[in-house]
């Protein structure tokens, strides 16, 4: 479980977000939803243990490691590791044969888990935005994590290929407990998958009911954007 | 061509410098860092050359100069545009430096040709075993740091996601290619070291999809161009670094087409 309590953040002067007071439930699937610059990213950092807080607590669940998406890769056409290789690059370095074997139990696995195992030989430079994003996937989830974050993952693909990779998170939420705190711009995605949302407002967060999330929330950001 | 001494050395020698530079390059190629071991390697020109200047081997000025200079450029920008700005307006103050330092001596310029290009008979038996103790400290460092630096080289992003110290694994790697570029200019010279530190590595990229067989077809081409290179440098009196440049070149557009070919079948 992931606990915050009057969670607040500065960078020198500036506030990036004050009093957050919420509360994420084990096997939870929810969206972090608001506009850019809102402080998603920060809180994200703050969680992982990357960046110190202001004031204020968090508590997460000791033995819970965190895997987490990025959102920007630089994979270019010429990137040389294939998906399998490109997976592995999140193993320790290990000389026992015994380990070693465990890993690749392992890597077994989470390749059928995030349906890869046909693709482990293809270069990772000419897979598609879909097979990307689920080799991402993977990867963060290697070290077993119980918490997952998805940080717009779903950002650059076609409708069907969001579809497929948000089915293949649920599945993972469903099957295996795993909490998962998706960060998105998107509307449909977040009134299909998660029952509920942090919404970052006024420097604050507000969680709401999947029922009251409104295309407004999103659309506010929109506005920002233009201006 | 071993019954004479200055052979056996440069064989040894050119082997340890082909292992390491094949090793490191395939990081090199990884990290988009081509263009700065080029660089190092002009500065490492000056440090030779201060070396002699001063009156100190000039592979010892060479290791201090690129030692501080890539150290220096790992601290200034994380943003490579920036810092290819300032890479090359420091290559040529040092280029420029390199030439001071050397009329500044009294070596003649024959020495200075062979700092620049490389040569086969330049290298003494002592030196051999300075070169053969960097490089084993080189590779050493590399086996110790290899899952970590191979996921910060090869997905810099989820490295930083995966919470690895990016920022440290970034300066010991500068380290090491400060290293291998001093001792690989031994033998194929400062200007062309570089040659063997990016085309086996950017090769091995065209052919194989692995670290580790990057890292085996890597240095397997280093090797067989500079053994190849010293043969004929024997046999034909030319200088040994245009052999090797000459076949690392072909093997890289050989390894461009096949991947250009593999695309299109």
């Amino acid at each position: 479980m992931i606990e915050a309590k009057d969670l607040t953040k500065r960078f020198g002067k500036q506030l990036v977000f004050q009093n957050l007071n919420f509360q994420i439930n084990d096997g939870e699937f929810i969206s972090l939803i608001g506009p850019n610059g809102s402080g998603k990213t920060t809180l994200v950092k703050i969680l992982m243990g990357l960046e110190p807080s202001s004031s204020g607590t968090l508590k997460i669940n000791e033995k819970q490691t965190i895997g987490y998406v990025p959102q920007f890769r630089n994979i270019d056409l010429d990137y040389p590791l294939n998906i399998e290789q490109f997976i592995r690059l999140n193993l320790k370095f290990t000389f026992s044969a015994k380990q070693r074997n465990h890993e690749n139990k392992i890597i077994k696995s989470i390749m059928q888990k995030t349906h890869l195992t046909d693709l482990r030989n293809r270069p990772l430079g000419l897979a598609s935005g879909g097979e990307k994003q689920k080799a991402y996937l993977a990867q963060a989830l290697l070290n077993d994590p119980k918490i997952l974050i998805l940080d717009e993952s779903t950002a650059s693909l076609d409708v069907e290929v969001k579809t497929q990779l948000m089915d293949l998170v649920q599945e993972l939420n469903q099957k295996y407990h795993l909490t998962v705190i998706f960060i998105t711009h998107d509307y449909e995605l977040t009134k299909k998958y998660t029952k509920r949302a942090l919404l970052f407002q006024n420097k604050t967060i507000v969680p709401v009911k999947v029922e009251n999330i409104s295309k407004e929330m999103f659309e506010v950001e929109a506005e920002n954007v233009r201006i | 061509m071993f019954g004479y001494e200055f052979m056996r050395s440069a064989f040894i020698a050119s082997t340890f410098i082909a292992i390491t530079a094949g090793l490191v390059g395939v990081f090199v190629v990884s990290r988009n860092m081509s263009f700065l071991s080029h660089t190092l390697s002009e500065i490492g020109f000056a440090g030779a050359s201060f070396g002699i200047l001063v009156g100190i081997s000039p592979l010892v000025g060479m290791i201090i100069f690129t030692l501080v200079s890539s150290i220096a450029v790992g601290s200034l920008s994380d943003e490579s545009s920036r810092r290819e700005a300032s890479i090359s307006a420091i290559s040529s103050l040092f280029i420029g430096l390199g030439i001071l330092f050397l009329s500044l001596s009294s070596e003649s310029s024959s020495y200075a040709t062979n700092i620049l290009f490389g040569s086969i008979v330049g290298i003494s038996g002592k030196e051999v075993n300075q070169l053969l103790i960097l490089a084993l400290f080189v590779i050493a460092i590399f086996v110790i740091f290899y899952k970590p630096l191979s996921f910060d080289s090869f997905d810099h992003i989820g490295a930083q996601a995966a919470g690895l110290k990016t920022r440290l694994l970034s300066i010991i790697f500068l380290i090491t290619l400060a290293l291998s570029v001093s001792i690989g200019a031994q033998i194929v010279g400062s200007l062309l070291v570089f040659v063997l530190l990016t085309l086996p590595a950017a090769t091995a990229k065209y052919l194989v999809h692995s670290v580790p067989k990057m890292i085996l077809v890597s240095v397997g081409l280093s090797l067989i161009g500079v053994w190849l290179g010293l043969y004929l440098a024997f046999v034909t009196n030319w200088p040994v670094t245009f052999f090797i440049s000459t076949f690392e070149v072909i093997a890289y557009f050989l390894g461009l087409s096949y991947k250009n070919w593999k695309l299109s079948h």
